[in-house]
């Protein structure tokens, strides 16, 4: 006995000592996992983190916009046209219409860069030398067309003086805001050593000031006037397709969901279409903007550029991503539930409707909003359907042409300005990152918000 | 619930209805595709187009390259195809017979300036200062070395020429989707291949191959913008890269220019002729769509007036080099013959 005590607890002392040395491993290998995750979450947040310093240092500025306050007189010596058509002399209304466009183009097709020379001399220190050409390199080309604008809604103007603030141009802008190097010599700088003198002038005596650049948000993209390119245009179009995912896909995906997971049989053919669409998740989304362009544009005959055929092809993406998800929240609900339903008596269509769906409605949410988050940043199928033209007006129906967010960005990063647009294209990428926030933030209390009431 | 299933299985088929309406709506846009020299011109015509003219609607100016947006344009005829193709070069034999054959029959060429194709480097590196000859020793896969074609040797600039920097040898041309690339073959490559004296006895077929085939190890071929090729010089100093005029001048702080033939490349310089990288710019307008896409003459007309392709207008403000007056009436007269056909 006595032996085998002795041996029994020889051998445990041998166990514990296995298992110590084993644990000190063990230990140490917890903890290198955890150091591993650690290092792993800090360096993706430290990317997160590089990427939007970058995007939010370059982008700021470009919210800052440069204004010219100029006291413009409306000279009746160059503003040489009959008074503009009254509807009272007109005895139809499209005989009206005629003569005021007519009256529009005249006025279109005088000389406006003389006002607004002749208003920026008038604020030039005395004896300052400079010519003409340089002079009018100060505000942005489109000073004529908001001052002719003025006088085409308000034509008593003629002969009165008033005060107008336009845009400064985009190297007055670049010269303000230091985005061009000032120290750089002559033959590389943008703009004339007058010019430069003036601009630093103007700016000390109030003529050139800074505010917040509202343009962004109300302007369409412009690259004659590259100071005043907004977002608007591409907005709105962003929008119009949207909407059109979520009318189209939200509807499809989840009534294909539901046949898949209740209804049909489960048959070979069942099988192939799943694993059929779980394929056509993971299909790189220029794949669906070829077949967008070879079906909508050259089969169906649907016009190029439009929010439209934007809006179909980016359904086709999001299907996949609505169905996945509604089958996997249809499938996690307990089969208690339905059998209750159906002891009940319900038939099939009611358990459904009346009892599963509910349920999974914050998953279905989720993930629509998530679908709609991916397809609003999607490029590249809609860089194959035309839609990187450049636009320069706001999209009245999905069938006008039109520019999206993503694309807007690609635009703007490829302009000829780049001193300009760098931050330009930062400032995109900062309202389009915020208008993803926004739809997963609405995602998140949508989410949690319905699941406490279910 | 129920109601809400049936109200979204309207909401499909109003949407489909909506999509089949499409096709009796007509387009009343300009639609415009092709070449990314020509896009800034374009684009700053259409704007200015739809000031000038509040009765039509903004002009689309799309891009694609030279080929692409003649590709597109001879799609065939139909709201769904572009009116007007920008392009950097003249339409080719084979383009024009694709546009044959899908109904496309009626093109007009309408000519309207010039562009200089310049040679940059980034602005803290070395001065150049090339001749075709150095260009094509520099990117050509086989030269000329005692009458014969060997493998090319040449890893630095100074070993081409002792008067270039001693740098390695970095070039990042247009790829060939873009009408600059056959300009700088044509203008640059096959100009230095002639001056380098080709061996006899070559078929003209060995003859094109030794002309057009480069060193892939030095050439960089950028399909995209110039914004490419101008990261690319940012993110390796050494490299020289080929841009329009217009591109260079409004980057004059990032670039440096060489001279080509000891001549500085400007709108000066290119207008006369002194430079020998220059190509005129083209549009090609569908004559079939005049008359039901609205306004397509009128932007033609305005195009062409003196206040904006011409002299002191506003795209030379944008660095386009005007043509002379007369060669634009010639331009635009023979546009309107083919109205009258």
């Amino acid at each position: 006995m006595a032996t085998d005590i002795q041996t029994s607890s020889s051998a445990s002392a041998d166990r514990r000592k296995l298992v110590r040395s084993g644990l000190r491993r063990r230990h140490l290998n917890e903890q290198i996992f955890r150091g591993l995750g650690i290092a792993a979450i800090a360096l993706a947040l430290g990317f997160v983190a590089l990427l939007f310093v970058d995007v939010f240092r370059k982008g700021i500025p470009a919210f800052i916009q440069s204004n010219v306050h100029l006291a413009v007189t409306y000279d009746p010596a160059v503003i040489d046209v009959g008074p503009a058509p009254a509807r009272a002399d007109f005895a139809s209304e499209a005989e009206f219409n005629a003569a005021s466009l007519k009256w529009q183009r005249e006025v279109a097709l005088l000389n406006w860069n003389t006002i607004v020379e002749a208003s920026l001399r008038k604020a030039l220190p005395e004896g300052y030398e400079i010519t003409s050409r340089e002079l009018l390199a100060i505000p942005e080309t489109n000073a004529r067309h908001a001052i002719r604008e003025k006088f085409v809604s308000d034509p008593s103007l003629l002969g009165q003086t008033v005060e107008v603030d336009v845009l400064a141009s985009a190297n007055t802008a670049n010269w303000v805001k230091g985005n061009i190097d000032r120290s750089l010599g002559d033959t590389q700088q943008q703009l004339s050593a007058p010019t430069r003198g003036l601009i630093d002038i103007f700016e000390e005596n109030g003529t050139i000031t800074n505010g917040f650049a509202w343009s962004i948000f109300t302007n369409v993209d412009s690259r004659s006037a590259p100071a005043s390119a907004g977002l608007l245009g591409a907005f709105v179009g962003t929008l119009w397709m949207m909407l059109i995912v979520v009318v189209l896909a939200v509807p499809i995906g989840v009534a294909a969901a539901i046949y898949l997971e209740e209804f049909a049989p489960k048959s070979r053919l069942t099988d192939l279409i799943e694993v059929n669409i779980n394929n056509l998740a993971a299909v790189p989304s220029i794949v669906f903007g070829l077949l967008g362009a070879a079906v909508f544009i050259n089969w169906f005959h649907l016009p190029i550029s439009a929010p439209l055929v934007g809006g179909l092809v980016l359904t086709l993406m999001t299907l996949p991503t609505i169905i996945i998800a509604t089958r996997g929240a249809l499938m996690g609900v307990s089969p208690a539930l339905r059998q209750a339903a159906l002891g009940m008596g319900a038939s099939k269509t009611q358990m459904v409707f009346h009892h599963v769906l509910p349920v999974t409605f914050p998953s279905i949410l989720t993930a629509t909003i998530l679908g709609v988050a991916h397809a609003l940043g999607e490029t590249a199928p809609l860089l194959l359907i035309g839609m990187k033209a450049f636009v320069a007006s706001v999209p009245a129906t999905p069938l006008d042409q039109a520019a999206a967010l993503p694309v807007q960005i690609y635009l703007w990063q490829g302009n000829e300005n780049r001193n300009f647009f760098e931050p330009r294209t930062a400032a995109a990428i900062m309202v389009l990152l915020g208008v993803m926030i926004l739809l997963n933030g609405v995602a998140i209390y949508l989410r949690s918000r319905l699941e406490k009431r279910a | 619930m129920k109601t809400a299933f049936f109200a979204s299985a309207a909401v499909i088929a109003l949407a489909a209805f909506g999509t089949t309406g499409a096709f009796a709506q007509s387009r009343d846009t300009i639609q415009i595709a092709g070449s990314s020299t020509v896009l800034p011109f374009a684009s700053i015509v259409a704007e200015e187009f739809s000031a000038a003219f509040p009765e039509f609607k903004t002009p689309v100016v799309g891009s694609g390259g030279t080929g692409g947006g003649l590709k597109q344009f001879c799609e065939g005829v139909g709201e769904n195809t572009i009116d007007i193709a920008n392009a950097s070069r003249q339409i080719k034999d084979a383009e024009r017979e694709v546009c044959t054959t899908n109904g496309v029959t009626d093109i007009r060429e309408v000519q309207f300036g010039f562009d200089g194709i310049v040679f940059a480097s980034a602005a803290s590196g070395a001065d150049f200062a090339l001749t075709p000859l150095q260009v094509y020793k520099a990117i050509a896969a086989k030269v000329v070395v005692d009458g014969a074609l060997v493998d090319n040797p040449y890893k630095t600039w100074n070993e081409i020429d002792a008067s270039l920097p001693n740098q390695p040898i970095s070039l990042a041309i247009p790829a060939s989707n873009h009408g600059t690339r056959e300009v700088f073959q044509e203008k640059v490559v096959t100009a230095g291949f002639k001056e380098a004296g080709a061996p006899e006895g070559l078929s003209e077929d060995e003859i094109k191959a030794a002309e057009t085939t480069f060193r892939q190890d030095v050439v960089i071929e950028i399909s995209g913008d110039y914004t490419e090729t101008l990261a690319r010089l940012n993110s390796d100093p050494n490299t020289v890269g080929v841009f329009g005029l217009s591109f260079y001048e409004q980057n004059t702080d990032s670039l440096k220019v060489a001279t080509v033939n000891g001549v500085t490349p400007s709108k000066e310089t290119v207008a006369d002729g002194e430079y020998p990288v220059s190509r005129p710019l083209f549009f090609y307008v569908k004559g079939q769509h005049i008359g039901t896409i609205p306004g397509i003459e009128d932007y033609v007309q305005f195009f062409l007036s003196e206040g904006v392709s011409g002299e002191g207008g506003i795209l030379e403000a944008a660095g386009l080099i005007p043509q002379p007056a007369d060669k634009t009436a010639e331009v635009l007269a023979s546009f309107e013959a083919g109205a009258a056909q």
